[in-house]
């Protein structure tokens, strides 16, 4: 199950969630925003994101996962709007019955996620400029 | 191309949108698939990228840049994807 949320992700909720009694182990991984990208001072991030698309290509990647890493329960929660320094932008949750596939699902996820669902992320910077990115540096020339 | 317009409605999305002016237009245009879609709104609006990391869908299902557009889809212009 994978979801995009406006507001604050609820990290014990989630966690409850994916309890299963047959799991002996969870991987979590949480991505935080931080303060600096490429040599820039970051200030806060914005995310943006195509819901019906994260969810139903979300969803092929929590699928593949378990086909590759058979899991027993995952979720993934992404952020969208303005975020602040150490704001938690991205969970990804993963029960096993043991801790080799946790591991291996969870990381999976969060890089097919990375690479292949619609959402783009600003940065805002220490000077007041700002910046998406993966795709400044193709804007070549500016809007006519 | 195929001679005769087809009614498009295309959505940008995050630096699109930005240097598109707009979230979405409805365009009548003379095209065959995803990748002409991309080339004339590009021509319209200029400094749209290269496509190379960009990916399209086409009526909320992904596509490939060589997938045909049809009369009334929506085509969705997504530049390079930034998650997590």
């Amino acid at each position: 199950m994978i979801e995009v949320t406006e507001t604050a992700i609820e990290t014990d909720r989630l966690r409850q969630s994916l309890f299963n009694p047959g799991a002996g182990g969870f991987c979590v991984f949480e991505g935080w925003v931080r303060n600096e990208n490429e040599g820039r001072e970051v200030q806060r991030l914005e995310y943006e994101a195509h819901e019906p698309l994260v969810i139903s290509e979300g969803n092929k990647v929590l699928a593949e996962a378990r086909a590759q890493f058979p899991y027993l329960e995952a979720r993934c929660v992404h952020r969208t709007g303005m975020l602040e320094i150490g704001d938690l932008a991205v969970w990804v949750g993963v029960a096993s019955a043991h801790r080799d596939e946790a591991f291996k699902a969870c990381r999976y996820i969060i890089d097919e996620l990375k690479q292949r669902l619609p959402i783009w992320k600003k940065e805002h910077y220490v000077g007041g400029d700002s910046g998406w990115v993966n795709c400044e540096r193709c804007a070549a020339h500016g809007q006519q | 191309m195929t001679g005769s317009g087809k009614t498009i409605t295309v959505r940008y999305f995050a630096m699109f949108r930005e240097h598109a002016g707009r979230a979405e237009e409805t365009l009548v245009l003379d095209v065959k698939t995803a990748q002409d879609v991309f080339e004339q709104t590009r021509l319209r609006h200029g400094s749209m990228e290269p496509n190379g990391h960009c990916k399209v869908a086409i009526n909320d299902e992904m596509a490939d840049w060589s997938s045909p557009v049809n009369d009334g889809d929506t085509v969705l212009l997504f530049p390079p994807v930034a998650g997590g």
